[in-house]
This record gives C-alpha cells, sequence and structure tokens, in this order.
C-alpha cells in the first residue's frame, strides 16, 4: 500500500482522527463550558476538578454505577456458566442431538433486540421483573447466551477426544470431567468470552431503557442519557460523565488490551 | 454481537454418522447411551435452555402473534387484525418508509467504507512490531467505549455552533464546507455512519489482522520468486485467502449497523428525529407509543429483513470463494 511515507502518514492521520476526540474529551472534563468551547484543543487554562466532584457527588450517577457494577458481574458469571455448562453439553452429546441443542441456542445471534423485546417487556410485566436489577440479569443472560455458547462450544470441541476417553477409562463422571478437565482447559476462551460479555453488558442501553422507570434502578448508560437531558449543552458535565462511565473498562483495556482484543474478535476467526 | 455463524449449517449433520467405538466399550453400553453417549450430557444445557426458551425463544414467536393484531399493550381486549399491519407497512407509512430508507442508506455507506477502511489498516499493521501493537491498540480504542459516551463525543463534534468539525475546517482556512451536520436533513444520516465508522473500524480491522496472519508466508514467496506485482499478489494471494475474515466482517458490520439504536438515541435525541431513525428505533418509537401489534409488526419486517441480508452474503461470499 503506497510508499513507506504514504503509510506512515496515514496510519497517523487515523490514530490522530481516533485520539484527538477522546482528549479534547478528557480535557473538556476539567474544564469550564467557555473553556471549552474557545479552546476546545487546548489543556484546561484552570483546572476544574469540581467537575468531577459534581459527577461522583450526584446521587444519581453514583447509583448507577453501583447498579452497573452489580448487573454487569452478575450477568457476566452467570452467562459464563451457564454459557459453559451448555457448550460442554453439546459439545459432548455425540450426534445430531448435540448440534441440534447447539444450533437451537446459537440461532438467538441473528434475531435482533428488537424484535422480541416486546413479548419480552408483557413477561417480565407480568412475571413483577421490571424496574429490578435482577430482570436486567436475566435479560442480559438470555441475550448473550448464544454468543457465548457459541464461542464456548467452538472451543471446546477443538479439545481432543483422548482426553475424555481417558477420563472415561478412569471412571471420571461427566460433571468432574467438565469441572477438572473442560473448565481448567478452557481457561483463554473462558476469559475472552467474559472480557467481551463485560463490555457488551457494561454498556447496555435497550433493556435498562424498556425495563428501569425507577432512578434508583439505572444502569450507567441510562443514567448518561438521563444526564444529557438535564444538562443540555454543558458539554464539560457530559464529558466528566462519560469518563467515569467508561473509566474501568478503559483503564482494564490499557492493562489487558491483548485479552480484550481477543475477547471481542473470539469466535470470529476460526484458528 | 451476532457474526452469524457458517457452522451449524455446514456441520449439522456430518459428524452423526461415525457411531462411536463400539468395539472398545465395556459392552454394558446399551444402543441408546452408545448412540447419544451418557444422558447426564443432556442435563448440562438444561439450565441455558429453559431461560432461553422462556425469555428468548417463546418472546421471540410470540411476536408474530401479536403482530396481527391491534393491541396496545394495556387494554385486556384486542382484536385480531390478520395482516392490516402489514399492508399499512407496505403502503403508507411514511415514517416507516423513511427509516427504510434511512437504515438502507446507513447501511450501505458503513458497511462499504468500515470494511474498506478496515481491511486498508489491518494490511499496514499485520507484521508484529512494537509501532503496530500500538497503533492496533490504539484504533481498537472506541470499540470498547459506550454508545452513549460516543454519542456525546461526536455530538460535541458535531455541535454547528461550538462543535470540533466546524473549527477545524475554519482553523485551516476551508470555511466553506463547514456544516449543520446532523440538522442538515438529508446529510444527517451519512454524519451518523461517520460516527458508526468511526466507533467500529477498529474492531473489523482487528478480524481482518487475524485473517492475515493466518495466511502461510510460503505463499508470498512463491509469488515473489514468480514475480508478480503487488496489485496480482493482492488479488491473486491475499484475496481469496482473506475471503473468509471478509465475510465475517461485512456480516457482523450489516448487523451491527442495523442495530445501531443506542447511538441514534444518543445523537439524535429520543425520540430520534426524522432524519436520524432507522428501523431499530421506528420500532422502539411505535412500541413506546403504545402500539404494541404495530411495533411488533414492524420487528417481523425488521427480522426478516435481517435474514434476507444474511442469506444475500453467504451466497455472495460463497460465489467470490468459488471464484477467487
Amino acid at each position: 500500500m503506497g510508499s513507506r511515507i504514504g503509510r506512515r502518514a496515514l496510519l497517523g492521520v487515523y490514530a490522530a482522527l481516533v485520539l484527538v476526540p477522546l482528549l479534547v474529551m478528557l480535557a473538556g472534563s476539567f474544564k469550564s463550558t467557555s473553556d471549552l468551547f474557545s479552546n476546545p484543543f487546548s489543556l484546561p487554562e484552570e483546572w476544574r476538578f469540581g467537575n468531577y466532584s459534581e459527577v461522583l457527588g450526584s446521587a444519581d450517577l453514583s447509583t448507577a454505577f453501583t447498579n452497573s457494577a452489580v448487573v454487569s458481574t452478575c450477568s457476566v458469571t452467570l452467562t459464563l456458566l451457564l454459557g459453559s455448562l451448555a457448550a460442554y453439553g453439546v459439545a459432548r452429546i455425540p450426534g445430531w442431538p448435540g448440534w441440534a441443542i447447539y444450533g437451537f441456542l446459537v440461532l438467538g445471534m441473528s434475531v435482533p433486540a428488537q424484535a422480541n423485546m416486546i413479548p419480552q417487556f408483557v413477561l417480565f410485566d407480568v412475571l413483577g421483573l421490571t424496574d429490578s436489577l435482577t430482570g436486567l440479569v436475566l435479560i442480559n443472560i438470555v441475550t448473550t447466551l448464544p454468543v457465548a455458547v457459541f464461542i464456548l462450544a467452538g472451543f471446546m470441541r477443538t479439545l481432543p477426544r483422548e482426553i475424555y476417553e481417558a477420563a472415561a477409562l478412569d471412571g471420571v463422571g461427566p460433571w468432574r470431567t467438565y469441572r477438572s478437565i473442560t473448565l481448567p482447559l478452557s481457561l483463554p476462551s473462558l476469559a475472552a468470552t467474559a472480557i467481551f460479555l463485560l463490555v457488551i453488558h457494561w454498556n447496555e442501553l435497550l433493556y435498562p431503557l424498556l425495563f428501569i422507570n425507577d432512578p434508583e434502578k439505572r444502569t450507567l448508560p441510562l443514567a448518561l442519557l438521563n444526564f444529557q437531558g438535564e444538562f443540555l449543552t454543558n458539554y464539560p458535565l457530559l464529558f466528566t460523565g462519560v469518563v467515569v462511565a467508561s473509566l474501568p473498562l478503559v483503564v482494564g483495556y490499557i492493562f489487558l488490551q491483548r485479552f480484550f482484543i481477543a475477547g471481542m474478535t473470539a469466535g470470529s476467526v476460526k484458528e | 454481537m451476532s457474526a452469524p455463524s457458517p457452522s451449524p449449517v455446514k456441520t449439522g449433520p456430518a459428524p452423526a454418522a461415525r457411531p462411536p467405538s463400539r468395539e472398545r466399550g465395556p459392552g454394558r453400553a446399551r444402543g441408546l447411551k452408545r448412540r447419544y453417549g451418557h444422558p447426564a450430557f443432556f442435563l448440562f444445557p438444561l439450565p441455558a435452555l429453559v431461560l432461553y426458551v422462556i425469555f428468548f425463544a417463546i418472546p421471540t414467536v410470540q411476536a408474530f402473534q401479536y403482530a396481527v393484531t391491534n393491541w396496545d399493550g394495556y387494554s385486556a381486549e384486542y382484536d385480531s387484525v390478520g395482516l392490516d399491519n402489514f399492508r399499512q407497512l407496505a403502503g403508507g407509512d411514511d415514517l416507516f418508509s423513511n427509516a427504510m430508507t434511512n437504515s438502507l442508506k446507513f447501511m450501505l455507506v458503513v458497511v462499504v467504507f468500515q470494511t474498506l477502511f478496515s481491511l486498508v489498516l489491518a494490511s499496514m499493521l499485520t507484521r508484529n512490531s512494537r509501532s503496530s501493537t500500538l497503533l492496533r491498540a490504539v484504533f481498537f480504542l472506541p470499540t470498547i467505549l459506550s454508545s452513549v459516551s460516543v454519542a456525546f463525543v461526536w455530538k460535541f463534534i458535531y455541535d454547528p455552533n461550538f462543535g470540533l468539525a466546524n473549527r477545524a475546517l475554519e482553523s485551516v482556512g476551508l470555511d466553506a464546507l463547514t456544516s449543520s451536520y446532523l440538522g442538515d436533513d438529508g446529510k444527517a444520516i451519512y454524519f451518523l455512519a461517520l460516527t458508526q465508522i468511526w466507533f467500529h473500524t477498529g474492531q473489523m480491522m482487528v478480524i481482518f489482522i487475524a485473517g492475515l496472519q493466518q495466511i502461510p508466508r510460503e505463499l508470498y514467496e512463491a509469488a515473489a520468486i514468480d514475480g508478480v506485482s503487488r496489485w496480482q499478489r493482492f488479488r491473486h494471494v491475499t484475496w481469496p485467502m482473506i475471503a473468509p475474515a471478509t465475510g465475517i466482517v461485512i456480516a457482523y458490520t450489516t448487523i451491527q449497523s442495523f442495530k445501531a439504536f443506542d447511538l441514534v438515541l444518543g445523537l439524535g435525541g429520543n425520540p430520534p428525529q426524522g432524519s436520524l431513525d432507522i428501523l431499530s428505533t421506528r420500532i422502539y418509537t411505535s412500541f413506546a407509543n403504545s402500539e404494541f401489534g404495530y411495533a411488533a409488526a414492524e420487528s417481523i419486517v425488521f427480522m426478516a429483513l435481517i435474514a434476507l441480508v444474511t442469506v444475500i452474503q453467504r451466497r455472495t461470499v460463497k460465489l467470490t470463494q468459488s471464484g477467487a
């Protein structure tokens, strides 16, 4: 692709296109509105840490932060648990039944969320799961189970049969084989899936929007969306909110980027 | 996150034929067990299946039932209206056809440019060096942000009065190019597409890199010995080898762009203005307006459209693979 200089220039331009908006936002979160509007590209004239205490002090956002942490942790853990059990099952059931169950579960990947949200809403209403974090965890689990099973079963099917035959000869039952053999061997793909799920669950907006009315039960993306309504053009405060909301994933990303990238692409290209 | 998997279709019946090692078994295993393995294995997918059926599969089927009613979501009684909802969608619903047009424009622009950009970036960053690892990480970064966060940043970029885009254009003397971006009804959907591309190009780039790194170096060495041009090398070695990755990227990008719901809500408001309204937000708005039956009909069309696009893509990918 062109000369070396052209290549460098292109990569440099794209890096700038990615980074400049993020840096403007980060710097903006320490500015006053007039400072942000008059000097968007410079460092703050005067560092206003007050933006952060205002955002963190706002009951709405700190509650939302806790809710998001609880919902994401539970959703990731339970999806991984149920997904790995299902993946193990379908990888070990020989013949068409294994593939049929797998296909049925994985089919969910091609159903857009808007397609079944209305009956889901009705069901949640009937079961009293609206305005509850449990409901959010539940819907997170079922919507991401398909992709979790897809990735994990894809990995578990590559484990050599001989391991299972040896385990069977030693008289080890299916459950212990799952716990002591398959799970430990699947750690890399479990970790990748966990990160993949974490990014989805942490950023999920549609279901909280549908199911949550109570401000006490809001998650971060929903709280941010409401925040925007309240502080329509107060970009510094909006940016502060965004920084606070993104911080856990971004910091994690900086330390674990290899795994993040593996997670977000797991299952897409066969090894 | 629904890269339509090629595996269930391709792999379906294949491994069924081989009965597992009849002679080596302990002999006690009877027919069923021999054929289907230990029955306990069927218990493992059970919890997942129960939740999935109750909260996902049945609701998906129910969407079809609601779609032929005029239910408002609250009344105890409602009527079946047959295919009236669908007739209205096909005929006289301007809001829906506007959303449909927007969705298709958005999808086309995003798929073409995101695929192109991510392929170009990936081909520049295939080799593992310190600088390319760093750049990959930078390019991937936007993917982990939430759509709401991305929407706020881009709202500021597009702001007609204070926004970064106009400021940057003015500072290099291109005042003529300044625009009101999302305020310009004719172009708003393309600026939405630009944001989506910024958001997800890095993710697609990583898929391409994984595909490119699996090409054996020998192929390039052989090509070098044959003295082929750079273009021929791309056309006859690289392109056929990354056809599967391309298929995945295009499928992924298409579905992601149809689902761009959060971004539209963040940039276009709730409910979004007409110029940014796409199918996913339209369904949501009908739903929020208590037109449950009608929204369900819209969601059926939406599902059908995604299925259709997926089928067309599989076909096209297969054709390119066999033709290459």
